[in-house]
């Protein structure tokens, strides 16, 4: 379970934006990904995930083993937060584990509808989605937004524990500090030349 | 692929959800009719089966942009093109979804709203079979023009201009079906045609709208 990526270029509106990335998060292991906005954090997290082609270079994982999340959640409000997770617990074939609701400290919220969940809530809501998939390469786009010290700590802990401990591998966006021992890569560095061509237009995916 | 289907009719029916807003549109639109031609029975029978297939359309017409719309949305669809369900799968289940909140209700509502419309007897077999047949085309081609349009600002007017012009095959066989059974006639033709056009839509359409949704996924 090793993510490999090769002299990787990621396009934004047929722009690229990032040009010759290459590394390895190899089984076990996170990389934290920094950049000022607009750098291409997220292009390159979407790109990573399939939602849309490389300009150039390859992705190398394993087929059906990742997960993207990102600032939306994908939470329906008029469902309570057992029936969104088990939505998607349904949808990748697992149940929905009790450690879960304990991991993201949701026992209490079970049967509440997520629409009237807080926006903190809603987002340990969203990320418990990815304890329920049980995807092992996980791409995640600033995951820690709106959430507070103790809820960052929670997460960092699963991600830990849970996640990179039973051999996942995880690629995260993010401005603050996780604590996670996890070697980061500035992006600045990879930013795009202008002049790099524009690109192809065939559907993807 | 069973999942998703459950939980889209969850949404649909519980608050918001929209259930029951386009078979409201189809009985005020019936309703309105003979105020807008006038009471005389001999010509709403005559235009019985054309009103009826063409407020049935514009019924299905109109919650036709909350197929994909909610989802982009709230990002689920991006997530579902990350799941293992293949998106062709969950354009086709969208579809049916539609058509069970949607189609299936003007189905069955459509033998009592014809006789609002002095509907001749002999016309209600086919008027419901043809509906039952037809409708599920409506949805499908709508789940096609949802996926075309989703995340354009105001995609909703876009799509019923894409959409409108795809239904006019099951619109012309659908109310011949119906007319033919009210002049007492073998409708079995006009029937075989909408029956065709379903199922070629359920074929292909489904893989359309996927390549339309990865394209505007990007």
């Amino acid at each position: 379970m090793t993510l490999v990526v090769n002299d990787l270029t990621v396009a934004r509106g047929g722009v690229p934006v990032l040009a010759g990335l290459s590394f390895e998060v190899s089984e076990g292991c996170a990389l934290v990904l920094r950049g000022p906005n607009g750098i291409g954090k997220t292009t390159l997290l979407r790109t990573l995930a399939g939602l849309q082609p490389a300009h150039a270079g390859q992705v190398q994982f394993p087929e059906e083993t990742g997960a993207y999340a990102s600032h939306a959640d994908g939470i329906k409000a008029q469902l309570t937060v057992l029936e969104n997770l088990a939505f998607w617990g349904e949808v990748h074939g697992n149940d929905v584990p009790d450690a879960v609701f304990e991991a993201f400290d949701l026992v209490d919220l079970r049967d509440r509808l997520a629409g009237t969940l807080s926006a903190g809530q809603k987002r340990r809501l969203g990320l418990a989605r990815l304890g329920v998939i049980g995807r092992k390469v996980l791409f995640l786009d600033e995951p820690t937004v709106s959430l507070d010290g103790f809820s960052v700590k929670m997460f960092a802990r699963w991600l830990r524990e849970d996640h990179l401990a039973r051999g996942g591998v995880a690629v995260i966006a993010t401005h603050i500090d996780l604590g996670l021992e996890a070697p980061e890569l500035d992006l600045t560095p990879y930013k795009a030349r202008v002049d790099l061509a524009g690109g192809s237009d065939e559907a993807f995916l | 692929m069973i999942a998703l289907l459950k939980r889209d009719l969850k949404l649909a029916v519980r608050a918001g959800g929209g259930f029951g807003l386009g078979l409201a549109f189809f009985l005020i639109v019936i309703v309105l009719v003979p105020f807008g031609v006038g009471p005389d029975a001999a010509v709403l029978t005559r235009i019985a089966p054309g009103m009826l297939w063409v407020a049935a359309l514009l019924a299905a017409l109109l919650s036709l942009d909350r197929i994909f719309a909610l989802d982009f949305e709230d990002g689920s669809l991006p997530l579902l093109a990350t799941s293992p369900l293949p998106l062709e799968g969950v354009t086709l289940i969208k579809g049916v979804a539609h058509w069970v909140t949607t189609g299936l209700p003007l189905t069955l509502a459509a033998p009592v709203l014809g006789f609002l419309l002095n509907l001749e007897p002999g016309a209600y077999v086919w008027l419901f079979a043809s509906l039952a047949l037809g409708t599920p085309a409506l949805s499908m081609i709508g789940a096609f023009g949802a996926a075309l349009t989703v995340g354009v600002k105001r995609g909703g007017l876009l799509m019923s201009l894409l959409v409108l012009p795809l239904y006019v095959p099951t619109l012309i066989f659908g109310a011949e079906a119906v007319r033919r059974g009210a002049d007492g006639l073998d409708a079995s033709v006009p029937m075989l045609m909408v029956a065709g056009i379903t199922l070629g839509c359920f074929a292909l359409l489904p893989f359309a709208a996927a390549a339309a949704l990865r394209v505007n996924l990007r």
